[in-house]
């Protein structure tokens, strides 16, 4: 009796230790890509990242091939990028917060209303939604009435991007409070609209500022969308309803141009150094305003 | 029903054929009539599920936030009917302590008992907010721990420390009743003790309604006892006279510990 139970724990303790690094080389290959992405950026990116990036609009292809052929490096940067993506991701914030805030809030306090479930279920949906299509509705809803490319078009579709990700982390943060704010809150004799607004969003706002980050990390890089909306642009622009460029268009059509090919690592690069910040950002919020 | 000998005053609190049900047709609390005279803590015991909670958040309305709970009869608050004045002014007038200490996390400790004011859009001065803080502070004997920290979260305080930062937060409004939804359960003894004296301390300005798991608490703080057993109103008297000699043989066995 005794002998078969040695046996079996020493099996089982092998068969552990077999698992434990099974998981451990799996999750290590699974993140082999990643290491690849970022030596393949850098190393080809960091050629031309510099101070000129920052202040130089895209330079034409014909700057760019003269340069080439006196074996210089590509003069200009990416500023009309960057302005761009400011403006437009920017203009997407202002949409998205207070519209994401609403329905969170909206479906936190009645998830249990038809409506909600059905407004909850559409918000999943809007974000399995393929971006190019939210592109082409952006399209038919801003660029087609107000007759012509704008970044504001671009802001429609990013927005539309983002609320799903907004709302769903309103939502899970204010359900995850205690119940007990609320009540001491409508127990103080607090109108219901002031325990939301001064209780329960401030207490969720590590939360829900994280969804925020989340939200523009991921539509930092959008191309699709801002293809049928802002279109591009070769000057810097801050005027909401002309054509705009951003950093994933600029990516494009560098990609376009053999003679621009090289930029296209330098501003791959800044893209994923932004999408990182925001990320540890979001960690550091969370982690700060944790309750 | 059993109730306790007028004294020649009025009752502050008239509770009268009070019923609240979760679900249609079956009442968690039944028929309770009891009349809760001013300056007196009165205990509200009875094993778990018994509907003391329930009856106690019936005064201050707090069954409104979930619609399918229904409150019914009458309870009067100092001459007005509760259930048909505006939940708002009733809970101001009737203030509440939970059973878990929340402080609101976002604000200060300052701003945490000011909350009452800041919620309902009441604006003070600065001599009237620190006039307020001061007094509510130190009528639970809370100022000389605080007074160096008035700005730090409500959270970084101990327990006990929260649950007195939440009763000078109640205070502060200066309410007619205090209810309290066993408000030490989540306290250590010393805790515990600093509350309970603070209750007897209290008991001069305010009327106390208590509901409590701990039946040695109701027999040291309590002038008054309601035993509650699924959902009746089983006796409410005299807490010395409960405890030694009670009437019902089922408040007898509660508290002999034959169940609980």
């Amino acid at each position: 009796m005794t002998g078969r139970k040695q046996t079996s724990i020493s099996y089982r303790n092998s068969k552990n230790k077999l698992v434990y690094i099974l998981v451990c080389t799996l999750s290590f290959l699974s993140m082999l890509p990643l290491f690849f992405i970022l030596w393949e950026v850098v190393s080809r990116g960091y050629k031309n990242f510099n101070l000129q990036l920052f202040t130089e609009v895209a330079p034409s292809s014909m700057d760019a091939m003269l340069a080439h052929a006196n074996n210089e490096p590509i003069p200009g940067g990416i500023l009309n990028g960057i302005t761009g993506s400011i403006l437009i991701v920017g203009v997407a914030i202002l949409l998205t917060i207070p519209l994401g805030l609403l329905i969170g809030i909206y479906l936190s306090e009645n998830s249990q209303k038809r409506f909600a479930k059905l407004v909850s279920y559409l918000t999943d949906l809007l974000q399995g939604m393929p971006s190019i299509v939210i592109g082409i509705i952006a399209y038919a809803w801003v660029v087609k009435p107000f007759g012509g490319y704008s970044a504001l078009a671009g802001s429609v579709a990013l927005t539309i991007m983002m609320l799903p990700m907004v709302v769903r982390s309103t939502e899970e943060t204010l359900k995850m409070l205690p119940r007990s704010y609320k009540e001491a809150g409508l127990a103080l004799g607090s109108s219901y609209i002031n325990v939301v607004f001064k209780i329960l969003i401030p207490s969720g706002f590590g939360g829900i500022f994280t969804g925020i980050l989340l939200s523009i990390s991921r539509v930092m890089g959008e191309t699709a969308p801002l293809m049928l909306t802002a279109l591009g642009a070769t000057i810097v622009n801050w005027n909401v309803m002309q054509p705009t460029s951003a950093m994933p268009l600029l990516i494009w059509d560098f990609y376009n141009d053999p003679n621009l090919v090289d930029l296209i690592w330098s501003t791959s690069l800044l893209l994923l150094i932004i999408i990182f910040l925001l990320n540890w950002l979001a960690k550091i919020v969370a982690r700060k305003w944790k309750i | 029903m059993e109730n306790i000998e007028n004294t020649g005053r009025e009752p502050i609190l008239k509770l009268n054929s009070v019923s609240v049900s979760y679900v249609a047709g079956k009442n968690a609390v039944n028929e309770v009539s009891a009349d809760i005279y001013p300056n007196t803590i009165t205990a509200i015991m009875g094993p778990s599920g018994c509907g003391k909670s329930t009856l106690l958040r019936a005064i201050n309305r707090m069954h409104d936030l979930y619609p399918n709970v229904k409150t019914m009869g009458e309870i009067f608050l100092k001459g007005k009917n509760v259930l048909q004045m505006n939940p708002m002014e009733v809970r101001r007038l009737a203030g509440m302590v939970f059973q878990q200490p929340n402080p609101f996390p976002t604000m200060s400790i300052y701003d945490n008992v000011l909350a009452g004011y800041s919620l309902n859009g009441i604006r003070l001065s600065k001599k009237e907010k620190d006039d307020i803080v001061e007094q509510s502070l130190i009528s639970v004997a809370l100022w000389d721990e605080v007074k160096e920290v008035m700005s730090k979260r409500g959270s970084f305080l101990s327990g006990g420390q929260q649950q007195r930062l939440c009763i000078a937060r109640t205070l502060a409004l200066k309410p007619e009743v205090l209810l309290m939804d066993e408000p030490t359960s989540a306290l250590d003894p010393i805790s515990t003790n600093k509350i309970e004296e603070l209750l007897l301390d209290l008991k001069t300005k305010y009327t106390i309604l208590i509901v409590t798991h701990n039946m040695s608490q109701a027999a040291r703080i309590s002038d008054n006892s309601m035993f509650m057993y699924l959902g009746d109103l089983i006796e409410y008297g005299d807490t010395r006279q409960m405890f030694t000699k009670p009437k019902n043989k089922k408040t007898e066995e509660y508290l002999t510990g034959v169940f609980g």
